[in-house]
C-alpha cells in the first residue's frame, strides 16, 4: 500500500480517534479514507464497548462514588470505543461546555454529563444547548440553581454566551452586551434542580433537573434585538441561528481536529488562522440546521484536514499521549487489574478529566508542556513503548524483522519511525539515534539469542523515539 | 516582626479530606462534646490533657513534646467566610485564596515567583506527589513534582543503571541542539532540558544524606523522609509541598479506628521528619504548616461525620512561638451554623500572612489578595 495512504490514514485516526495499531490503520487504509470517513461519521447507536461485561468487571464504575472511578471508566471507553470519533467528541464538547466534579461533588451526576456529550455531541447544536441547560451539573456548577425570578445569577447566562455558543466577539466586533447577558439569565430563571437526596446513608444519586415555574420570570425580554417572554428554549433558538455561533463551533472544531487557535477570549480580535476554511465549516453549519456531523463532514473531507502541512503540528493533549499510546502498544484491551494506574496518568500530566481548573477549560497547545508534566509523558510513552511484552510492541518487533536479514540502522530506524506514525525525526535527532544503533553492532535476527538482542534494542529505540520532542506532537 | 533567619523554607502538608478538628484537639471538658459524639467521642482516660479544657487525640502522642516545649502553634476554628463544604472547591480556595471565583494561581506557585523571580532554580518549590496540586501552580513556574525520590527522573523504568544513563546521555543529545523547527518544539527543548537538570540534581540528594531517624512506611512518612533529604541537600528549594493521600480524611464512616490511624501516621511522620532535620541540623530555617481543607460537623453521624466548617491548622518550627491562636469554636447549639458546624474565627488568609510576611519576608497582600491581621505565632 501506497506510504501516503498509510500517512493521512494515521492522521486521520489520531485526530479523530485516539490513534490506532499499525495492524488497524492497514486495515482502513485498505477501506479507503472516504469510507473510513463515513464510517467514523455514522456510528451506531449503541455504546461501542461491551457495557455489561465492564460493569460485571468494574462494579464500582455504576455507582462512581468517586471521580476517579468515573475517570478511569472514561479512559476504559477511549482506548475501546469501536467508534472512535463519538468517544473524542465526548471529550471535545467537555474541553468547551466545562462543568467541574470539584464543585459539583456528585461523581455520577458529572459523568452522566459526558454520556450525554458521547451520545449527542454528533448531532444537533441546538439539542446540545438544550441538554446543557437542563443539564444537572451544569446548572449546578454554574449557579443557575441560585438564579431566582426575584434574584437573577448571571453565571450561567453569562457563559452560555461568551464560552459556549456566541463568544464575546469576531471580526473586531463584540457579539453581545450586558444587556443581553441579563436577558438570557432571566430566562433562565427556575431551570433548577429537584431536592438532591444526601449522600449519606442512601449512596450517590444523581441530581435531576427540574423546572419552578414559581420561579421563573415570564416577562418580556430583549435578547440580541429580538423582544418577546422568551424562556430558555427561546434564547437557545436565538443563539443558534446567530453567524456569530457558526464561526464558534466552526473555529473550535478547526482547532480541535486541525491546527490550534488562540483561547476563545481573544476572537474578537485574533483572525482565524484558515479564514475559507472556516467560512466552508460555517456553511455546513447553516445548510444542515445546526448539524455536528455536517460540519465534521466537510471537515475530514477538506484538503485543510489532509495538508501534509498540519500532521504532527499539535501538541498531542494528555488524553492523545495515554490512549494513544496505550492502543498502540494494545493494552486494556479487555478489563484487567491496574486500569486505574492507567487513568490517573492524564491528570498528572494537567488533564484532570472531569475537572477543568476553571470554566474556560483547560489552556491547551504548548500549555499543556511544563517541566513536571514533560517529564511524565516522557516516562509513560517510553515505559509503555519499551514493554517487548506487550501485543503492539510485539508486533513493530515482528515487522522490523521484515526488514530483511540484517537491516542497516538507517533502515532499522525509519522502520521504527514507519511503524510509531508514520513519523520523522530532525535530521540531528536522527544522527544521533543512529549513531547509538550503530554503536551496538550489526541488528542480526538470525538465532534465538539473537532475536533477543534484537528485540532489546527496538524496545529501547522505540523506547528513545517516545522521549524526543517530535513525538510530543500528534 | 520580620524573621532574620537566613533563607526561610516553608514546608506545607494538606489533610486532604476534611480532618475532624474536634477530634483533633478535644474540648473534653465541655459537656456538648460528650453530647454531640455519642459514637465517636474519645475517652477521657485516653485524651492527652494540654489544657484544662483541651486535650490531643491520643494518636498525636507524639506532638505533645512540641506543644511542651512551646514551638507548636494550633490555629482553632481556621476557615473562611461562607464555607464550602465541597472537598474540592475548599480545597481550591486554600489553594487559590479565591473564595468567591474560581482561581488558578496557587498561593505557593506566587510565593515561588517572588522568591526566584526569574526562574533560576528549577527545584525552588519541590511537591512531593504526583502532579501539579492547585498550591503550587502558576504560569510560567517550574515544579518538580517528586513522587518518590529514590526513583525520580526521566526514563526511570530502565532498571539496569549503566544502560539508564547512556539513555539519559542520548536523550541530552537529542534536545540539545535549537534546531529551529518552530517556537513549540524550541520549547519543549528547553524545558526537557530544565527538566534533566532538575532531575539530575535531585538524584544527589539520597547520597548526602546519612540519619538513623525511621519513618512510617506509610505514603505519607515516604514523602517527608524525601522532604527532609530535599532540605538537607542544600539545593535553595524554599517551598516544600506534600498532601496526604487524595481525600484520605473524608472520615463518613468507621471513623473511630480509621481516624486515629491517620492522626497517627501524620503524627509520626511529622515527630520523624522534625527530628531528622534537627539531628541534621537544618531545622532552624524551617516552619511547616499543616492544616485541612475543613472541619467535621460537630454531631457525629452513628459511625462517622459529615462535612464541616471551621477547622484546626497546625504551626511547627523553631521559631514558632507555640501556644493556642484564634478561639475554640462556641459548641452551644445556638452558635453552630447550619445545622451543626463550627464556626470560624480566624481567617485561613491571616495564617498565611504571617507564613508569608514574617516568616518568608515577602508581600503578603499581594499573594493573598488583601490585608488580612496575621496570627501571632511567629
Amino acid at each position: 500500500m501506497a506510504d501516503q495512504e498509510i500517512a493521512l490514514m494515521a492522521h486521520l485516526l489520531r485526530r479523530a480517534g485516539y490513534g490506532a495499531s499499525r495492524d488497524e490503520i492497514e486495515a482502513k487504509a485498505a477501506q479507503g479514507y472516504d469510507n473510513v470517513v463515513k464510517e467514523l461519521l455514522n456510528p451506531g447507536d449503541d455504546p461501542g464497548i461491551d457495557e455489561d461485561l465492564m460493569y460485571r468487571a468494574y462494579p464500582s464504575y455504576f455507582d462512581k462514588a468517586a471521580i476517579e472511578t468515573g475517570q478511569t471508566e472514561w479512559v476504559y471507553r477511549m482506548i475501546n470505543n469501536k467508534y472512535q470519533l463519538k468517544e473524542k467528541m465526548a471529550l471535545f464538547w467537555h474541553t468547551i461546555l466545562c462543568a467541574g466534579d470539584n464543585k459539583v461533588d456528585n461523581a455520577r451526576t458529572t459523568a452522566i454529563q459526558i454520556d450525554k456529550f458521547r451520545d449527542m455531541g454528533m448531532g444537533n447544536f441546538k439539542d446540545l444547548l438544550m441538554m446543557l441547560s437542563t443539564d444537572p451539573a451544569m446548572l449546578y456548577y454554574l449557579d443557575n440553581i441560585e438564579s431566582h425570578k426575584t434574584a437573577v445569577n448571571e453565571n450561567f447566562g453569562r457563559e452560555l454566551l461568551e464560552l459556549f455558543s456566541i463568544g464575546v466577539g469576531m471580526d473586531n466586533e463584540f457579539n453581545y452586551t450586558e444587556d443581553d447577558v441579563k436577558a438570557c439569565a432571566r430566562a433562565f430563571t427556575g431551570w433548577n434542580l429537584a431536592p438532591t437526596i444526601p449522600v449519606f446513608p442512601y449512596g450517590r444519586t444523581p441530581f435531576e433537573f427540574r423546572f419552578d415555574p414559581a420561579d421563573h420570570d415570564y416577562g418580556e425580554k430583549t435578547f440580541l434585538g429580538e423582544t418577546g417572554n422568551w424562556d430558555g428554549g427561546d434564547i437557545v433558538d436565538i443563539i443558534c441561528k446567530q453567524p456569530a455561533t457558526a464561526r464558534f463551533v466552526a473555529r473550535k472544531l478547526y482547532d480541535f481536529f486541525v491546527a490550534d487557535e488562540p483561547p476563545v477570549p481573544s476572537w474578537r480580535l485574533s483572525e482565524p488562522r484558515d479564514i475559507e476554511a472556516i467560512k466552508s465549516l460555517e456553511k455546513a453549519y447553516f445548510d444542515s440546521g445546526y448539524e455536528i456531523t455536517a460540519m465534521l463532514t466537510v471537515l475530514f473531507n477538506s484538503d485543510f484536514f489532509k495538508d501534509e502541512a498540519v500532521r504532527f503540528a499539535k501538541v498531542k493533549s494528555p488524553a492523545d499521549v495515554v490512549i494513544g499510546t496505550m492502543r498502540m502498544v494494545g493494552d486494556h484491551l479487555e478489563p484487567k487489574p491496574g486500569l486505574f494506574f492507567v487513568a490517573m496518568e492524564p491528570k498528572y500530566m494537567g488533564l484532570d478529566l472531569m475537572n477543568p481548573p476553571t470554566v474556560e477549560g483547560w489552556h491547551m497547545g504548548r500549555e499543556w508542556i511544563n517541566s513536571g508534566s514533560l517529564i511524565d509523558r516522557i516516562n509513560f510513552a517510553s515505559s509503555m513503548l519499551g514493554n517487548t511484552d506487550l501485543p503492539g510492541v510485539r508486533s513493530i518487533i515482528n515487522r522490523l524483522m521484515d526488514l530483511g536479514d540484517v537491516p542497516s540502522s538507517v533502515e532499522f530506524l525509519d522502520g521504527c519511525l514507519d511503524l510509531l506514525g508514520p513519523m520523522d525525526l530532525a535530521q540531528e535527532t536522527r544522527g544521533e539515534l543512529t549513531e547509538h544503533l550503530d554503536a551496538g553492532g550489526a541488528l542480526k535476527h538470525g538465532n534465538a539469542a539473537e532475536q533477543e538482542e534484537f528485540s532489546r534494542r527496538a524496545g529501547e529505540t522505540l523506547q528513545m523515539i517516545a522521549t524526543t520532542s517530535e513525538f510530543q506532537f500528534g | 516582626m520580620v524573621s532574620t533567619v537566613k533563607d526561610p523554607v516553608l514546608a506545607v502538608i494538606s489533610l486532604s479530606g476534611g480532618n475532624d478538628g474536634m477530634n483533633t484537639v478535644i474540648p473534653y471538658s465541655n459537656p456538648h462534646y460528650r453530647d454531640y459524639r455519642p459514637a465517636l467521642g474519645v475517652p477521657e482516660d485516653q485524651i492527652i490533657p494540654i489544657t484544662d479544657q483541651l486535650g490531643f487525640h491520643p494518636a498525636l502522642a507524639s506532638l505533645k513534646k512540641y506543644w511542651d516545649e512551646g514551638t507548636l502553634a494550633i490555629i482553632q476554628g481556621i476557615g473562611y467566610p461562607n464555607g464550602s463544604l465541597s472537598h474540592f472547591r475548599s480545597m481550591d480556595i486554600w489553594a487559590t485564596c479565591e473564595p468567591e471565583e474560581l482561581g488558578l494561581t496557587g498561593w505557593l506557585g506566587s510565593v515561588i515567583q517572588d522568591v526566584d523571580p526569574k526562574g533560576e532554580n528549577v527545584l525552588t518549590g519541590v511537591n512531593f506527589g504526583r502532579g501539579l496540586p492547585r498550591s503550587l501552580a502558576k504560569e510560567g513556574v517550574p515544579v518538580a513534582s517528586v513522587g518518590d525520590l529514590s526513583s525520580y527522573g526521566l526514563l526511570t523504568e530502565i532498571g539496569a543503571e549503566a544502560q539508564r544513563n547512556e539513555a539519559l546521555d542520548l536523550f541530552g543529545r537529542m534536545y540539545a541542539p535549537a534546531i529551529g523547527q518552530g517556537v513549540v518544539d524550541d520549547y519543549i527543548r528547553r524545558t526537557g532540558i530544565e527538566a534533566l537538570k532538575g532531575a539530575d540534581i535531585l538524584g544527589t540528594a539520597p547520597g548526602m544524606y546519612k540519619s538513623e531517624v525511621e519513618y512510617p512506611s506509610s505514603a505519607m512518612g515516604g514523602y517527608l523522609r524525601d522532604m527532609a533529604q530535599v532540605h538537607n541537600a542544600d539545593f535553595g528549594t524554599k517551598v516544600l509541598f506534600t498532601t496526604a493521600p487524595y481525600n484520605i480524611f473524608d472520615t463518613h464512616a468507621n471513623q473511630a479506628v480509621g481516624h486515629a490511624n491517620l492522626l497517627q501516621d501524620i503524627a509520626v511522620s511529622i515527630d520523624s521528619f522534625m527530628t531528622d532535620i534537627r539531628q541534621l541540623g537544618k531545622s532552624d530555617n524551617v516552619t511547616l504548616f499543616f492544616y485541612s481543607e475543613f472541619g467535621r460537623r460537630a454531631m457525629d453521624n452513628g459511625s462517622g461525620t459529615d462535612h464541616g466548617t471551621g477547622g484546626i491548622a497546625f504551626v511547627l518550627g523553631d521559631h514558632v512561638k507555640g501556644g493556642l491562636y484564634g478561639e475554640y469554636p462556641s459548641l452551644e447549639p445556638n452558635k453552630l451554623e447550619d445545622g451543626g458546624n463550627l464556626q470560624h474565627n480566624v481567617d485561613f488568609r491571616s495564617a498565611y500572612t504571617t507564613l508569608l510576611d514574617r516568616w518568608m519576608g515577602l508581600d503578603a497582600k499581594a499573594i493573598v489578595g488583601g490585608n488580612f491581621e496575621p496570627v501571632p505565632f511567629l
